[in-house]
């Protein structure tokens, strides 16, 4: 009931806050098209079975999630008008808007939240989301109530931003595969404030307003065009040239360089905190060198992580310390930030039994898969380590799935890679460090770290419901982890929204970017 | 006779070619490490192992090579292509939504450029040393050399950005409301920066070529015998020499059907123009077997295709030809 209240309260506070600031502001008019981008075909619309940023962005915009968080990662009402977590933290009671209904205009029930439970538990990508909900009882047609195995505060992260479409049971209930039913792209029955015009795989996804979504006035734009344009230049370019409105997720510094500097756009890296990308150097703690933590180290300390900054990432990305995104409430600023430190870099090599001679002092390899802006922090790295003897040598792999397959069965020494928090460190960080999850396939435990304590902290903090008691739980596995070092965290990835001035309402707040409903954006004339 | 049984001959090697271009490309997709689990684990944000072992069981990439490879050949040989792991929908369907766009793009390029190309390579032949030569020769060399993306973005920059007379991307603009007509010049709007980047590298090819062959036929005998005999310069490199000079230039253009597929990757990839290329593209990123190997059998198709009309092309201009039956 605690809870409740406090839930009840601050979304009041928030609502009272947004329509003061939105009363200083213009009035929002309803209408227009807004011609948003995507950087690559959606596999699947349907997020109950898909996650990723691509199918986020039209996902998000088709199915509706219980709740929806503001910029102070406090959820909000969203398709659950109110919401209630019992005080042993062993259910949680969704209370849900009354007069939604799907685009077919059959209700949104209790009993749909409860089949989109079991898909969603049975097909999305990420397990732990869901995995300690036991059931999921329906005392009426808007009340649902999760049963949990133990107390999962990741809960109420996973029911907001993508991570939660709620699906109509009767049309994918039929018996169909939910992975693979026909319905994903084609015919698409959502429940949130756009419904589905045209999925053209490799051009783009036409959505309309759906006049029967349940909040009165919304949502204020009559289409959302997302036009699927793979190169960022190009991009840019429609940006500045005005084919397009909005375009999310651009990581490339020069673009978002150069769009700073345009007229009649605007750039704004904030948002993103719940999809939480980090930049990091993954090291296989496994074999080698790597194995002493010493040598782990002395490379934190060979690396000038202001130079990347500076003159790789040249001056758009946020440093990240921890392998808990810098905009999360848990993330804890307070461990060792391996400032360059040649002479400590090379005390511990020698300390580790790994003396110079000749300059050189062992060789290793490092891993270069052909993702976007790589290959400068590669080669910076290469130079960088060679300078306390560490010789690299870079091996170009052709494709993801053969770095994958390096990464996934250990079977490399060092390598570049950006993971995503996706909200909570149960669902997007503890797969990273558990040992139970060592080399089980791409973005798992794929440094084959293993600590014994850092494995007890993440279980205690997955089920602990107080929230400061769960950050100092974190805060000690981070401190851990950095001393650690099976990664070392470069930065932040610079993920940008750039919009036309005439986007109002652009989804930079909260922290799902677009991965969220765009209900309340509207385009001035 | 000897006609019909050469178009058979070509006809059953063509089958063969297909065929062995499926079991080779089949099995050098199948030796490299990584499946499309991975990828879609990627397009996911990562995924559990126990979701990854379920993608492999689906679409049968726990069988034994063998066993995949029999079971596809088997659906070839039945007329079907198979089903797209990464897109979801039978690669058939995928292919043939793609052609049109590429086809438009593809062949607006090559006859602009084999028409721009084979005219100016004429012109300059006729005074190698002339201002027009080196300026078509720059032009070529140019063409030739400068990356096909970066000439891209350059055109983007100069024709989008700076003077905005042409789109950026895609193929049409889907907010715009009106008829046919309204439609088709939108179309033809999208088109030209994508056909310009990409005829660049055809143009090179044909001027370059057209110009060396025209300069060796108009040093040949018989054109300076028609010249001996007063015949006007006109008519003696239009209706004489150019005949001649064009079969080397057609068998190039008919080498190039391959760029239906090759050629346009890089262009549709920067103009994000709806076609095969940008699919081919994506489909090898994503390790979707069943789509690269469905292209590719479109593409060995077309090659096949472009190498018999090229025989009747060369029938058409070259009277040796014809007498060789």
């Amino acid at each position: 009931m605690k809870h409740f209240i406090k839930g009840l309260f601050s979304a009041t506070a928030a609502t009272a806050i947004l329509a003061l600031s939105a009363a200083a502001q213009e009035t929002p008019t309803s209408g227009g098209t807004l011609v948003a981008t995507l950087t690559g075909t959606p596999r699947v619309l349907n997020p109950a079975v898909q996650s990723g940023i691509v199918t986020g962005l039209v996902g998000a915009q088709m199915f509706a999630a219980p709740l929806r968080y503001d910029d102070g990662w406090n959820p909000q009402p969203y398709l659950a008008k109110s919401w209630e977590v019992s005080e042993d933290g062993l259910s949680v009671t969704l209370n849900l808007q009354e007069n939604a209904t799907f685009h077919d205009g059959e209700p949104i029930k209790s009993s749909d939240v409860a089949f989109s439970v079991d898909v969603i538990k049975a097909h999305h990508p990420f397990k732990s989301m869901f995995a300690p909900v036991t059931s999921v009882d329906t005392p009426d047609e808007h009340t649902a109530v999760l049963n949990l195995a133990h107390p999962h505060p990741a809960l109420m992260l996973a029911m907001s931003g993508q991570l939660m479409a709620i699906i109509p049971e009767h049309i994918y209930g039929d018996g169909q595969d939910p992975k693979n039913h026909p319905r994903n792209n084609e015919d698409v029955v959502g429940s949130g404030p756009f419904k589905l015009v045209e999925f053209k795989p490799g051009e783009h996804v036409i959505m309309e307003r759906y006049d029967g979504y349940w909040e009165e006035g919304l949502p204020y734009l009559d289409r959302i065009v997302a036009r699927i344009i793979p190169d960022s230049s190009a991009r840019a370019i429609a940006l500045q040239n005005g084919e397009i409105h909005l375009s999310t997720f651009e990581s490339e510094p020069t673009v978002v360089n150069r769009i700073r500097e345009a007229e009649g756009v605007s750039v704004s890296n904030d948002g993103y905190g719940g999809i939480g990308p980090i930049d990091w150097l993954a090291m296989n703690t496994t074999k080698g060198p790597l194995k002493d933590v010493r040598v782990r180290q002395a490379i934190a300390y060979a690396i000038d992580k202001n130079f990347i900054m500076k003159a790789v990432m040249r001056g758009t990305a946020k440093d990240a310390l921890t392998g808990v995104h810098p905009d999360s409430p848990l993330y804890n600023p307070d461990v060792n930030s391996y400032e360059l430190d040649l002479d400590k870099a090379n005390a511990l090599l020698d300390e580790a039994g790994f003396p110079m001679e000749d300059g050189e002092r062992f060789d290793i390899t490092m891993e270069l898969v052909p993702f976007p802006g790589y290959k400068p922090q590669t080669e910076y790295i290469k130079q960088a380590l060679s300078k306390v003897g560490i010789m690299v040598t870079i091996e170009s792999v052709p494709d993801f799935p053969s770095w994958a397959k390096l990464m996934g069965t250990l079977d490399y020494d060092m390598s570049l890679d950006s993971v995503y928090n996706w909200g909570d460190p149960v669902i997007g960080v503890n797969r990273t460090y558990m040992t139970s999850n060592i080399a089980k396939g791409v973005w798992s435990n794929t440094q084959g770290y293993s600590n014994a304590r850092v494995d007890e902290l993440l279980e205690m903090a997955a089920q602990e419901n107080d929230q400061e008691k769960r950050k100092a739980l974190y805060a000690e596995f981070q401190t851990i982890v950095n001393e650690d070092v099976p990664i070392y965290f470069l930065n932040a990835v610079p993920m940008h929204t750039l919009y036309s001035d005439k986007v109002q309402n652009p989804p930079i707040t909260g922290i799902w970017s677009t991965s969220s409903p765009m209900d309340k954006v509207w385009l001035k004339d | 006779m000897d006609l019909v049984r050469s178009v058979a001959t070509r006809l059953f090697y063509a089958i063969i070619l297909l065929l062995a271009v499926l079991v080779l490309n089949f099995s050098l997709i199948h030796m490299a490490p990584g499946d499309v689990a991975d990828t879609i684990a990627q397009s996911m944000g990562g995924a559990d192992a126990e979701i990854l072992d379920q993608i492999r069981v689906d679409y049968g990439l726990d069988q034994p090579f063998i066993v995949q490879l029999g079971s596809y050949m088997g659906r070839v040989l039945r007329f079907d292509l198979g089903y797209s792991y990464f897109y979801q929908m039978p690669v058939t369907d995928l292919i043939l939504q793609r052609v049109p766009a590429t086809l438009l793009l593809v062949f607006t390029a090559q006859i602009l450029a084999l028409l721009i190309g084979v005219m100016l390579g004429v012109i300059s032949a006729r005074k190698p040393n002339g201002i027009l030569s080196h300026f078509v020769t720059f032009f070529a060399l140019f063409g030739y050399a400068a990356p096909v993306f970066w000439t891209g973005i350059l055109l983007l920059i100069g024709f989008s950005l700076k003077i905005q007379w042409f789109p950026v991307a895609g193929m049409r603009d889907v907010t715009l409301i009106g008829g046919f007509w309204v439609h088709f010049w939108d179309v033809v709007r999208h088109l030209v920066l994508p056909v310009i980047a990409l005829s660049s590298i055809f143009f090179a090819l044909y001027s370059r070529l057209s110009r060396a062959t025209m300069m060796e036929t108009l040093g040949s005998d018989y054109v300076r015998t028609a010249k001996a005999k007063g015949l006007p310069i006109r008519s003696v490199v239009y209706k004489h020499a150019l005949k001649n000079a064009l079969s080397p230039v057609i068998t190039l253009a008919g080498l190039q059907f391959s760029a239906v597929v090759s050629g346009a990757v890089l262009v549709e990839t920067v103009f994000a123009w709806p076609g095969l290329g940008t699919l081919a593209f994506q489909s090898i990123i994503a390790r979707d077997t069943p789509t690269i190997l469905g292209i590719l059998f479109f593409s060995a198709l077309m090659v096949i295709v472009g190498n018999l009309l090229t025989d009747f092309a060369l029938r058409a201009v070259d009277p040796r030809m014809r007498a060789r039956g």
